[in-house]
């Protein structure tokens, strides 16, 4: 394995993985959650 | 036996997880809350999955995005960037291949027995382009930009252009629930009439949506080259015959371009390359995610 070559990606991932924690913490999470728990009129064409 | 499982395993693994992540059957029975209402909404699929169908177990990542870009008071949406981009750094647009109902969704209406379209590289290259314009502006940039008198947003790629939202949540709410046919109207017309295109293209050309319109294939496209998972050639073995182009309806030329934004990661080259000379690797080391068809040389020999 060549490690240069994994460098960027592993460093991403770390950056995406404190981004989902700080909006975890931050109560985004339940903001996916109270819009996903209603029916989008917008999207299925209603709104 | 086994051996067929293993061949047929992308389809198996599609439809097992349109099932599972679209698995709230009381959705479907009337008298019942119309969608799913409990905590695994928190959590977005990683495909396209409308959270208005009524099976819907899982929010959606692009309905969710545009949802957190809507608030009148938004924050950044780090939890659903960061899952996106952890999504899209691990596999890439594998996603788009293994584990996205609507892409299944298309290929099976592709395997209706009837004279295909193939269209010209100079309308089919540009057009390609076509998906990270609706990311840029229909996703991310008018939901962010724009404001209603109340001051929110509105989920312009979900309300004006999403064809899964019609066809996983609108066609069986609406056939469900007579309460909502009052108000169909004109956006419904029209999102009908672009599910319709959408379906009757899926039959002629393979997987028009994911090529020309999806904007979470195109988020995920953007690290095909940098992913974790990815495809390898090995130049030793390529014979540079040209059966895994063949065998692609992305219509990538896998053996010169392996990681291209455009690859679904199906696998379908891997399994017809004769010279085994394709591979999945994760971290650099093989994968054996599809069972390679038999070369030439090995049938003539038994």
């Amino acid at each position: 394995m060549k490690r240069k070559g994994y460098l960027l990606p592993v460093a991403l991932l770390a950056l995406a993985v404190i981004m989902m924690v700080i909006g975890s913490l931050s109560g985004q999470m339940d903001d996916v959650l109270t819009k996903a728990v209603h029916i989008c009129m917008e999207c299925i064409g209603l709104g | 036996m086994g051996k067929s499982i293993r061949k047929h395993a992308r389809r198996i693994v599609q439809v097992l997880w349109g099932f599972l992540s679209n698995g709230y059957v009381k959705g479907f029975l009337p008298g019942a809350p119309m969608i799913y209402q409990g905590p695994l909404k928190r959590f977005c699929v990683p495909g396209m999955n409308c959270y208005s169908c009524p099976g819907a177990l899982g929010a959606c990542p692009i309905g969710a995005l545009q949802a957190a870009l809507n608030e009148r008071h938004r924050r950044f949406p780090s939890y659903i960037l960061g899952y996106l981009l952890a999504i899209g750094v691990l596999v890439g647009r594998f996603i788009c291949g293994w584990l996205c109902l609507f892409g299944l969704v298309q290929e099976l209406l592709y395997k209706i027995p009837v004279p295909k379209l193939r269209i010209p590289e100079k309308v089919d290259k540009p057009l390609r382009y076509l998906k990270y314009a609706v990311l840029a502006v229909l996703v991310i940039g008018l939901p962010l930009f724009y404001r209603t008198d109340a001051g929110t947003g509105l989920p312009f790629f979900c309300q004006f252009l999403c064809p899964v939202g019609t066809l996983e949540g609108g066609v069986p709410l609406v056939l469900l629930n007579s309460v909502l046919r009052p108000a169909l109207g004109w956006l419904f017309r029209w999102k009908i009439l672009l599910l319709v295109l959408v379906i009757l293209s899926s039959i002629v050309i393979y997987r028009p949506f994911c090529k020309y319109l999806c904007p979470l294939g195109a988020f995920y496209s953007l690290f095909q080259r940098i992913s974790l998972i990815r495809i390898q050639v090995d130049p030793v073995k390529c014979t540079g015959c040209g059966t895994c182009g063949k065998a692609c309806g992305m219509q990538v030329d896998p053996h010169k371009v392996p990681n291209s934004t455009e690859c679904i990661r199906c696998g379908e080259c891997i399994q017809k390359c004769p010279a085994h000379a394709l591979s999945f690797t994760g971290l650099g080391k093989e994968l054996h995610l599809r069972p390679r068809e038999d070369s030439v040389h090995e049938k003539t020999s038994a």
